[in-house]
């Protein structure tokens, strides 16, 4: 079973980083219910709240299906729709061919008679494959049939870059789709965001893309009695603060998010007090949190793990500069992958992708520790 | 021992000394044992020149070229080959030596026909009748759907509205096919259907409505023209790329699947469109998740300039229904009466078995592929002009009717004329009223209007405002 994903990911042998990381992560299933400790604060994987809040929307509404590659009888490529077809059977869990364009074709085919589907891509890599269905059977549909035919489908998979799968497996795709009026793109961090978020999305009765982060599948956050509950739901355009600062505005959105916090501690020691954002949402953007922030503390870092060309970074670089251009004590200083095609050597690939000392030094330049990027040129 | 004899026997027959690796070589080629009652073999592994193939050369053994399509029995078979393999897939019956299944077959498909040109029915045929009532809106749709195609067409022409496209020589698989479904059936369209749209209800008003773009339109002026849509009437909006619909359309069937509804979907496409990889996906699901649904390939013999020659080497659409294991039926597209029967027999297979069925209706491109188009630049005007009258559907279902005493010359006129007056009235209220609204720029992008959407509409009217003159006057804000 593994050799059907040993294709997908990489074209020889899976490097054995990825194999001990995925077989780590193949866990008993009594560990799908959230550990308790004796001080009461409950932690989820990423992975159990995606798994929890499937299952909850589709408990809560028949119309709700799941199609993809693996996401049946191989519990998911990531695990991340285990169990789900023991509970809810081959007519809601559909394993599908390996095609991408004609399985996206028939989610969105479905969707405009009124089902309800999440279409899972093993990697968001492959959605470009299916792209025309995403953008013009999907996104466009409700405007170019003047509202006559609404889309309720959710796009869901890993995004980004995972660890020495090389460049097919691991570009950001989360400016090419926000790119698009008629989509709704959504990045989780936490395991609060995951929940939250892609219930919202399952809800929604716009298109949805939701992007994912593997290595993120795997990592614990504690989640309240809140969170758990199973009307439990995010707002789709609003970011999170995750950590509220005076000095400088770091946004991000998933992975780099955590990057972003410990940049933020790190940061802490020197002085510098980093407020981080947590995006949640790259369509729309939340302009407000983020202005706010900046005309608070008058320097912004953005940091995504996509390419640096028309990113996700530049757009909110705009927005700034639109609303709260007067605010602006120092250019704002822009964090992206290298400006390549992920390589797949491991120290280069630790060079192409933003590390914790490069949004360090960002936010230090933003504050005038050091010359900032744009002074240079 | 084997290859002792084997080089034995072949020097015997031959009368040629042949060397033991020459021996060698032929007895892994194929097991020797050449009856006496067979032509002297050769010593070349490839067939005489002139055998045909499938006659016997080498022993009783077929040469290596290709054969006849597996299926055709062989006299004198070694019962050794009876025998059965497991595979992942089913068993299959294995047999000893090579054959390969042809390009091409022996005899293509055959047309399913009902009328012959003259509008008579074909002696022996089997068809689904049709009441007097169906059988003359068919053909008064039928006609409708040419004169609103010829006056759409000019209206382009001179400039009234920016582009349109035609049915002409496809008018009985618009009318007759939409004859044959109900109106819970769902209909993907490509765009050369519009003839689905009439028949359901869809208004001569409404059809100069959405080519003129006006407020009236249902798609609010969203779309270029011919792209029409109705929620109302089951008929999902036309969408450009092509071959979109066809993966739509399986996916559809299945939502239909899951409501149990008595009512399938039905999706046309060119032959053209079996080009692309969504036809594959979508035939290849359809049978694999059994859902009712109709693929109807319109094979009008050309895809803009591209003729079926250069589209596929398949034996049309039709053949390849059984390669994804689908049941597959070719009419002939410009008998009404024979498109009608098929689709009927389809949807009733597709709802009462929940299956795919494959329907190609064999017909001739009249028009151009557009008005963006001229086609007498790839194809001669006498082929044109000959499929544009002597093989014209329309007329030879008239001779159809005409005989069964249900028309004749003077209900003809009349309603040609009426159809006429209808439409010029049509198009001349739809270029007057007025266009969509400012406002309905902003909408349906989402399922509620964000709010940078709000805000650019508001900049948007304070600029017409300051700026009046830079601003269309009929176009109400």
């Amino acid at each position: 079973m593994l050799g059907v994903a040993r294709r997908k990911i990489a074209c020889e042998s899976i490097p054995a980083a990825i194999l001990g990381q995925a077989l780590q992560r193949i866990r008993p299933l009594g560990s799908i219910l959230p550990r308790n400790y004796s001080n009461g604060a409950k932690e989820m994987m990423v992975r159990e709240a995606l798994n929890s809040a499937l299952d909850e929307e589709m408990s809560a509404d028949p119309k709700v299906f799941l199609m993809g590659e693996e996401v049946g009888e191989y519990q998911g490529a990531y695990k991340i729709t285990k169990g789900l077809l023991e509970k809810y059977g081959p007519d809601r869990v559909l394993d599908t061919p390996i095609t991408e364009a004609g399985f996206t074709g028939i989610g969105v085919g479905a969707a405009y008679h009124g089902l309800r589907p999440i279409v899972e891509f093993m990697t968001f890599n492959f959605s470009m494959q299916a792209i025309d269905h995403i953008i013009n059977s999907a996104a466009k549909t409700n405007y170019m049939s003047a509202g006559q035919i609404s889309v309720p489908i959710v796009f869901r998979g890993p995004n980004g870059a995972a660890a020495g799968v090389g460049a097919q497996h691991s570009q950001c795709y989360a400016a090419w789709y926000a790119h698009v009026p008629g989509l709704k793109v959504l990045s989780p961090y936490s395991a609060e965001d995951a929940r939250g978020l892609l219930k919202a999305a399952i809800r929604d009765p716009d298109p949805v893309v939701f992007l994912e982060n593997e290595l993120l599948y795997g990592e614990s956050f504690p989640v309240s009695a809140e969170v758990l509950d199973s009307s439990f739901c995010l707002p789709i355009g609003k970011a999170k603060i995750e950590r509220e600062g005076k000095h400088v505005t770091i946004t991000a959105f998933s992975k780099m998010v955590g990057y972003a916090l410990k940049a933020a501690e790190i940061l802490s020691k020197e002085g510098i007090s980093a407020e981080v954002i947590n995006l949640r949402s790259i369509r729309p953007l939340d302009r407000a949190t983020i202005n706010a922030s900046v005309r608070k503390t008058n320097r912004l870092v953005t940091v995504e793990e996509g390419f640096p060309q028309h990113g996700v970074g530049a757009e909110i670089c705009m927005s700034v500069v639109e609303e709260s251009f007067e605010y602006l004590d120092a250019p704002v200083e822009r964090i992206s992958g290298a400006d390549v095609p992920m390589p797949y050597a491991a120290n280069l690939e630790r060079l192409a992708v933003p590390q914790v000392e490069d949004i360090v030094r960002a936010a230090k330049r933003a504050c005038y520790r050091s010359v900032p990027m744009a002074a240079t040129a | 021992m084997v290859l002792w004899l084997a080089r034995s026997r072949l020097s015997h027959q031959f009368g040629v000394r042949i060397g033991a690796v020459d021996a060698l070589r032929r007895s892994l080629l194929w097991a020797p044992s050449p009856s006496p009652s067979n032509p002297t073999p050769t010593p070349s592994s490839h067939p005489r020149r002139g055998d045909r193939c499938g006659g016997r050369v080498f022993g009783d053994r077929r040469p290596l070229c290709s054969a006849p399509s597996v299926g055709s029995s062989d006299e004198g078979e070694d019962p050794r080959d009876n025998r059965v393999l497991d595979f992942p897939g089913g068993k299959v019956t294995f047999i000893a030596e090579m054959r390969f299944l042809s390009e091409s077959p022996v005899e293509r498909v055959n047309c399913y026909r009902v009328l012959d040109d003259d509008g008579q029915t074909i002696s022996g045929c089997k068809f689904q009748e049709v009441s007097k009532e169906v059988a003359l809106k068919m053909y008064n749709d039928m006609v409708t759907l040419q004169v609103m195609d010829t006056i759409f067409y000019e209206a382009q022409r001179q400039g009234r509205i920016s582009f349109y496209l035609t049915s002409i020589g496809e008018e009985a698989i618009n009318i007759a096919s939409a004859a044959a479904l109900s109106l819970d059936d769902i209909v993907l369209p490509q765009y050369r259907e519009p003839g689905v749209l009439l028949w359901r209800g869809f208004t001569l008003q409404e059809f100069a409505n959405q080519c003129f773009g006006n407020k009236s339109d249902y798609g609010k002026g969203r779309q270029m023209p011919i792209h029409y849509g109705s929620n109302q009437l089951n008929y999902f909006t036309v969408s450009s790329p092509i071959a979109t619909q066809l993966p739509h359309a399986a996916g559809a069937a299945y939502s239909l699947k899951m409501e149990k509804k008595n009512a399938c979907v039905i999706t046309y496409f060119g032959d053209g469109g079996t080009s692309e990889g969504d036809f594959h996906a979508a035939l290849n699901f359809a049978a694999v998740m059994e859902v009712p649904v109709i693929f109807f390939c319109r094979n009008n013999g050309w895809a803009i300039s591209t003729p079926t020659t250069e589209q596929f080497r398949s034996d049309g659409a039709v053949i390849r229904g059984q390669a994804y294991g689908m049941r597959s039926i070719r009419v002939d597209g410009n008998d009404a009466l024979a498109v009608y029967s098929a689709v009927h027999a389809a949807r009733e297979m597709a709802i009462s078995e929940c299956r795919p069925i494959l329907v190609e209706a064999l017909t001739y491109r009249v028009g151009h592929h557009s008005t963006s188009d001229d086609s007498t630049k790839y194809r001669p005007i006498h082929e044109i002009e000959h499929w544009r009258t002597a093989r014209d559907p329309i007329s030879r279902y008239r001779k159809w009717i005409e005989r069964n005493g249900w028309w004749c010359d003077a209900t003809e006129s009349e309603l040609r004329s009426q159809v006429r007056k209808e439409l010029l009235q049509a198009i001349q209220v739809a270029e007057r009223v007025e266009k969509p609204p400012l406002s309905d720029l902003f909408t349906d992008v989402y399922d509620r209007v964000p709010s940078n959407l709000i805000e650019q509409e508001k900049s948007l009217r304070e600029t017409v405002k300051k700026h009046p003159g830079d601003y269309p006057p009929d176009v109400p804000v």
